[in-house]
């Protein structure tokens, strides 16, 4: 349909399809990206139905619809602990990376100090280098320090490429603002912290926000460093939803896919709420920009 | 005695904050320091304390682990198991997000599509694998629909297959996303030159997109690469395990989670450390033989 609009507006855009093979090139390729989001929904609907069903066997729909499953995974999951694990490592995530990543973000971009580059490339290299290769070593280190296995070795592992994410996303923003803002502020005697705390964080507040909403959701999702530094009380929802998974048969089949809407759920709500400051493109380039320098 | 001469002349006598300040260090610069400490103790010095620990195994001498995982079938195979998933999963998302990114280029509702492709890298491989577990397996839809148009059932789950498609769900959009932007950083003014001057769809792209393209696809590559290599949730639930998809980083679990060998998990994880970094070199290396330079007039 969409190949068809474009080829209506053939007299205005020069690029448009115009030739048979043309058109069907466009036509291929609206059609894989059609079948390509209707499968993706396809396989979220499928979740969403099964976890309200009661018997599907053999046919395209449940038997009946039930919300009991919901029930029993909210106690055979143990979800209600599982949740509030779930928000005080993302919570103590968010505020941390915060408080690490924004003043270091605007030392990057207000000063030129020697070893900068060194600085960004040690700031990108946990972003880039997958969770699965460092995380054994830091699980290994965390275990040796008597962190691992309780809330604060899951929230220092998640850490790891949250703090370079906020100062890599912080930097752009921080270099938009007008440093003789600052200045005035030096020159009325405020020092670092207050111009910091009255001048700084409200003009940046939109883009603390963006970024650390894009890290909320990513620690929600982030499974690999939470599997590995995970005690049995210390697991978030996807580290359980794994788990569940992982121990299909031994749980109703619905009671796990009612737990992974709830995941799901608890997820796309913050994304959502994420995408209404940031455009869904800077979730994947900010900071690879950054690596193509 | 010309150099007591020298030493002793009075030179313009700096203080150290000043000489510091030249070099644009002072109040401002240190707030880089907690971070930076941050990173290096838990990501730079646990890297180097596996990479010290893995010549330290439980039993034998230094390069036991790596003479071990080289010898044992079972262990030097996840590497060609791992790349038989990664490389075809790359260049399948990397090659068709081309094409696509560049026709969404010119679509109005650009944001809509990117929103929707978000979701799939949001929620992650866990929830993908549980979800094509569902509708992938034998009574799911996708089947049910090939049973329609009366194609056989076809087993899609609990083996490579699955775990392909798995890392095609994921792993598309993230490239798509990122071939769009930096299809979306070309000028366009260029290509409308080259489409005045006669240029033919194929001739604009093989002569005008692809030696502009081709340094954020090398970094796209490079980036999709390490992420599919580093699967590990989907092949544990959506593959066979202890077979096709048995990858490098099921190993790696294993030697620390289950035999509790930090020594030998290490020495697995610096072995995956380094076959990432030998790709992403080899791509990046190839790379000098496409044009690099600016993608258009400051816009790039």
């Amino acid at each position: 349909m969409n190949a068809r609009n474009l080829a209506a507006k053939a007299p205005r855009n020069p690029f448009a399809p115009q030739t048979p093979g043309e058109r069907l090139w466009a036509f291929a390729i609206w059609a894989f990206m059609i079948f390509f989001i209707l499968n993706f929904v396809a396989m979220v609907a499928a979740v969403v139905v099964n976890s309200f069903g009661t018997r599907w066997l053999n046919s395209w729909l449940p038997a009946a619809f039930t919300t009991r499953w919901y029930v029993s995974a909210w106690n055979e999951f143990q979800l209600h602990d599982v949740l509030i694990v779930t928000f005080e490592v993302v919570g103590a995530v968010v505020v941390l990376s915060g408080v690490l990543g924004v003043p270091a973000a605007y030392a990057l971009a207000r000063r030129n100090f020697p070893g900068k580059q060194f600085v960004i490339l040690l700031f990108l290299l946990p972003m880039l280098i997958p969770p699965i290769t460092f995380g054994i070593p830091l699980a290994t280190v965390l275990y040796q320090a008597h962190f691992a296995g309780n809330l604060s070795g899951v929230i220092l592992a998640n850490l790891v490429p949250t703090v370079p994410f906020v100062v890599l996303v912080m930097i752009p923003f921080i270099e938009q603002i007008d440093p003789r803002v600052e200045a005035a502020a030096r020159v009325f005697g405020a020092g670092t912290f207050r111009m910091f705390v009255h001048i700084l964080v409200p003009l940046l507040a939109p883009g603390i926000l963006a970024a650390l909403l894009l890290v909320l959701v990513r620690t929600i999702a982030m499974f690999e460093l939470t599997f590995f530094t995970a005690g049995p009380g210390s697991q978030t929802l996807v580290v359980a939803l794994y788990y569940a998974v992982y121990a299909a048969g031994v749980r109703a089949g619905q009671s796990i896919d009612a737990m992974a809407v709830i995941y799901m759920l608890t997820t796309l709500v913050w994304l959502l709420i994420a995408l209404r400051f940031v455009d869904p493109t800077q979730i994947v380039t900010r900071a690879k920009r950054e690596a193509a320098h | 005695m010309s150099d007591q001469v020298l030493a002793a002349r009075p030179r313009p006598r700096i203080s150290l904050r000043t000489w510091l300040k030249l070099r644009e260090i002072d109040g401002v610069t240190l707030m880089v320091i907690p971070a930076v400490l941050f990173v290096i103790a838990l990501f730079v010095y646990p890297f180097l304390y596996g990479f010290v620990i893995s010549f330290q195994p439980k039993t034998g001498d230094w390069l036991a682990n790596y003479r071990k995982f080289f010898s044992d079938p079972f262990l030097y195979d996840t590497i060609a198991n791992t790349f038989r998933l990664a490389i075809p999963a790359t260049l399948i998302n990397v090659l068709i997000s081309i094409p696509i990114a560049l026709r969404v280029r010119r679509m109005d509702r650009r944001r809509l599509l990117t929103t929707i492709l978000v979701i799939p890298i949001t929620l992650g491989t866990v929830l993908i694998a549980e979800g094509l577990l569902i509708y992938l397996g034998p009574q799911g839809w996708f089947n049910r629909t090939l049973m329609l148009f009366g194609i056989g059932q076809v087993r899609l789950v609990h083996n490579y297959t699955g775990v392909m498609l798995s890392l095609i769900l994921s792993g598309f959009p993230f490239a798509f996303l990122l071939t769009l932007s930096y299809v979306t950083g070309i000028d366009p003014s260029l290509e409308q030159a080259a489409s005045t001057l006669g240029a033919k769809a194929s001739a604009r792209f093989r002569y005008i997109l692809l030696p502009l393209l081709a340094q954020g696809l090398a970094i796209n590559l490079c980036l999709s690469f390490v992420q599919t290599f580093s699967v590990f949730p989907s092949a544990v639930l959506l593959g066979a395990p202890a077979g096709a998809t048995r990858v490098i980083s099921i190993a790696a679990y294993q030697a620390a989670y289950e035999q509790y060998d930090n020594s030998m998990a290490s020495a697995i994880a610096m072995i995956m450390g380094f076959c990432q970094l030998a790709v992403v070199i080899f791509i990046l290396s190839s790379r000098r033989f496409f044009y690099r330079g600016a993608a258009g007039g400051g816009k790039g």
